[in-house]
This record gives structure tokens, sequence and C-alpha cells, in this order.
């Protein structure tokens, strides 16, 4: 059984290890972060996943102009549910960033450079992350629900036509996110399962 | 001959429901799961993350809500008795028309596109992905198994030689599983099929992964490569959502099927924590 009302649970996993970040990110503000350090994001995010970076690379590289200002930005790889009448958003959890391997050396290059979602990423984006000081935060896979929870507003900025993967400006209030590969290119998937990996 | 006559626009209704309920219902057996790892894993941050998804499972049944918003390609099985008679039009249509409603009024996300070159979304989760099986009876039994895929995409299937053996099985097991890592979104269930041919070895894996967490393999051979699986699995170290801790699967399910001389083909489906199912009889 949880403990507790889900009220009271939420408050405290808020109330330990809180690392407050404000959006936008500095480069300094992200370079004090750690690979494994628990943080809660509040202000202006910005949904884009497979389609979306499709669009975003491309913009670049036609030298259009971008739907929002990269710098200091905090890209988030998501496509939400509908959202429910009189609510911002519907389920918004993280999707595999993975997929976006391919176009965010670029989108770093461009001042793109912190970036949420879930799971593996490929060295040569952990090597521009460390070049031009990224951060990838990892959201729990999954938790969906839970996560619309910390949105407050959401609007469609960009790209319409793409539906559920057109880029959402979303306002977000305490969202919780673990540091999963900081400035340094430290990894903390490598070094958390390496933790309790049981060679036999 | 007795026949027994069904309306498809009850399994329209049916359908629909079946959506809805798996994507914002956790199983039973899973929660139970979940809720014991949430005590037992060895990683404090591990413990924290199962707690999490519970919370967020909690959530999205006390407020219908989707547990995830990747809900997924519908996948259905449908069991089909020889002596049913549908009235009212043709069962694939019903079946998608239960989908097309249960995802606009549970406010669930379309992700399915029409043509996988072309990727132009159908905005309506439509087609579903149907298998039909008929069996004795005149009872239909549909399970909407909604597919997420991040999951999905990190299942395989290869096509091994009779002389690879149990080892070659379970090597393979073990590789699909680390090399997933963080991405399935652990803790997993493994489906697995043995045997068949190929296409058939993909739809056991699959089946698999509707098995009740906790079962047990009425095969006790596979009972004990299951739990053997199991245990090394969990040595892998991924942990919850891939940061560490000793609970990287929850179950392992393996179908075994009769395969040809010179085969030995073998699939690994990958489920989610949520491995959402929900089963409705007509």
């Amino acid at each position: 059984m949880l403990q507790g009302t889900l009220k009271e649970n939420y408050r405290r996993k808020i109330m330990y290890d809180k690392i407050e970040l404000r959006i936008p990110l500095t480069i300094e503000a992200a370079a004090s972060l750690r690979a494994g350090d628990m943080v809660y994001l509040t202000g202006e995010i910005y949904t884009a996943r497979d389609a979306a970076h499709q669009r975003l690379f491309d913009d670049i590289l036609a030298g259009r102009q971008l739907p929002f200002d990269f710098n200091g930005a905090v890209v988030y790889y998501a496509g939400p549910c509908p959202a429910k009448p009189g609510k911002p958003i519907g389920s918004v959890g993280p999707t595999t960033a993975g997929r976006m391997d391919k176009f965010s050396p670029l989108l770093i290059e461009q001042g793109l450079r912190f970036m949420i979602g879930k799971g593996l990423r490929d060295q040569t984006v952990i090597d521009k992350m460390v070049e031009h000081g990224g951060i990838y935060f990892a959201a729990i896979g999954g938790a969906a629900a839970l996560m619309a929870k910390c949105v407050v507003n959401a609007e469609i900025i960009a790209y319409p036509e793409l539906g559920t993967e057109a880029v959402r400006k979303l306002e977000v209030k305490d969202f919780p996110a673990i540091v999963a590969i900081d400035s340094r290119g430290v990894n903390y998937y490598d070094i958390g399962r390496k933790k309790y990996e049981v060679v036999s | 001959m007795k026949t027994r006559v069904i309306k498809l626009f009850d399994v329209i209704t049916l359908v629909e429901h079946l959506c809805i309920e798996a994507n914002c219902v956790m199983t039973s057996d899973i929660k139970r799961c979940l809720e014991k790892q949430a005590k037992e894993d060895k990683s404090m941050l591990g413990r924290d993350i199962l707690n999490t998804l519970l919370q967020n499972a909690e959530i999205a049944q006390t407020e219908s809500s989707p547990m995830c918003q990747d809900t997924g390609m519908t996948v259905v099985f449908v069991r089909v008795g020889q002596d049913v008679i549908f009235d009212g039009g043709f069962i694939g249509d019903a079946i998608n028309q239960g989908v097309r409603q249960g995802y606009e009024k549970g406010f669930l996300r379309k992700s399915v596109v029409s043509d996988p070159l072309k990727r132009i979304n159908t905005n309506d989760n439509t087609p579903a992905v149907i298998h039909y099986d008929v069996v004795a009876g005149d009872e239909l039994t549909i399970t909407v198994a909604p597919k997420g895929f991040g999951s999905e995409n990190k299942s395989q299937l290869k096509m091994l030689t009779p002389s690879q053996g149990l080892q070659g099985v379970k090597d393979f097991i073990l590789d699909v599983i680390s090399e997933a890592g963080a991405n399935p979104c652990p803790p997993i269930i493994v489906g697995v099929g043995i045997g068949g041919t190929m296409e058939r070895c993909a739809y056991l894996a699959k089946k698999a992964l509707l098995r009740e967490v906790g079962s047990i393999n009425s095969d006790e051979q596979l009972a004990s490569l299951e739990k053997d699986l199991l245990a090394q699995i969990n040595q892998l170290g991924i942990g919850p959502a891939g940061f560490g801790g000793s609970t990287t699967a929850m179950a392992v399910h393996i179908i075994t099927e009769a395969t040809h001389i010179a085969g030995l083909p073998v699939a690994v489906n990958i489920g989610c924590h949520a491995t959402r199912h929900a089963e409705g009889k007509l």
C-alpha cells in the first residue's frame, strides 16, 4: 500500500533533496549540477519529439527563423494526451530520447543545450553537451498522469499540423527530473547500473 | 447446428470500454508486484521511483487519465467461439470503431500513422492490430493490450539454429534486455516466444505479456527457466527507470510451440512497467 495519502506522499517527495531550478537556465547554474541530482524545474519548457525535431533541424539548415529562443531554453521530449475540459493538458511523460540523437548535436550547437527525456543517449550527443555545457535530465518514464499535474498552462507555438507532436510551450511548476547526464558528461545511467550489477 | 448471435454494437461498446480501462487502470497483479518491490529494491532511488509509479497509477485510476501519454498502438486479441454469428456488419470494422470511440472519449493520444514511410497520423488510433483465434463454443473474449513503442522498439526476434539450444536462447534473451537498458521503462515484463515460424514466434512473445505476474508456468522445465532468467535479468543492475537497482523485470513469461527440424526461432517482446491490458467477454 502507498504510505499516507497522495498529497502527503507528494509533499514528502518534494521536501527532501530538493534542488529548485528556474528556467531559463544559465550555463553557470547548469554547471553546478551533478549526475544523480534530483531537481524540480519551474518556468517554461518546450515540447518537441520526433517530427518536431525533424522540422527544427530542417529550419536551421534552411536558415529559417526558429519558433522559440533556444538560449537557456529546456526542450522536453514529449507528446501529450489530449486535455480534458478544464485541464491545461493530458498525461505527459517523457519519450525515448535516443530517437532525437540524430538531431541533438546541431540543436545543441544552436544553443538548445538543456533536454528532458528518458533513456540512453549517443556519445555524439554527450560530447556536444560537454562542449556547450548542456544537461540531459531524465523524467520517470510512464509517470505521465503525475507529470501532467506539474503543468500549469500549455499552448501550441509551432507546427500545429503535427498534432500531439506540435511544439508546445508548457508552464511547469516543480516538475521532477533527475540529472541523467551532467555538463561534464558524467552519466548516471551508467553509474546506477554498475552499482547494482551482480557479476557472477 | 446451435449458434449464438452477437450484435456488433455490443462489440463496439465493449472495445471502447476496454481501451479506456487498459490505459487508465493498472492491473492488480502488476500493482502487487510494484508494491512489493517498492519495499525490497536495493536502491533507495529505485524504491522511490517505484513508489512514484504507484502514485502515478493511483492518480490515473482516480481521474480516469491514462497512466502513460503513449497510449500505444492498440493490439486486440479476439477469441471467437465457432458457434458465434455476428449481426450488423464485419467484426474487424466493429473493433476499429470501438478503438476510435475509446480513444476519443477517453482523451487518449492518437499515435498511429497510416503508412510507415509517409507517416500521416490517422487521428483516431486505428487501425488496430487484431489477432483472431477461433475456438470451440459460443463465447467471444476480447483482450485490448495497448502497446507503447518505448518498449516495443527494444523488442527483438532471432532465428537461432537447433544446435544453439537452450544456452543460445538464454544468451539472446539476456542480450536483448541488457541492450534495452533504461529505454523500455523498467521494471519490465519479458514476453518470450520460442518455436513456431518467424511470425508465430513474435505472436507468442506478445501473448506471453498478458499472463498474470506472479503466476507459475504449468510446464515445470519452463517454470524453472523463467525463474533462472528473472534472477539473471535482475542481476543486470538496470533497475527502476534504468537508474540502478535490483528490480529490472517483474516477470519472464515463456510460451513454446512446435517448430521445424531446422529452426529455433526466439522472440523477446518487452512490456513496460504498466504492461497494459484489459479483458472482456460477450
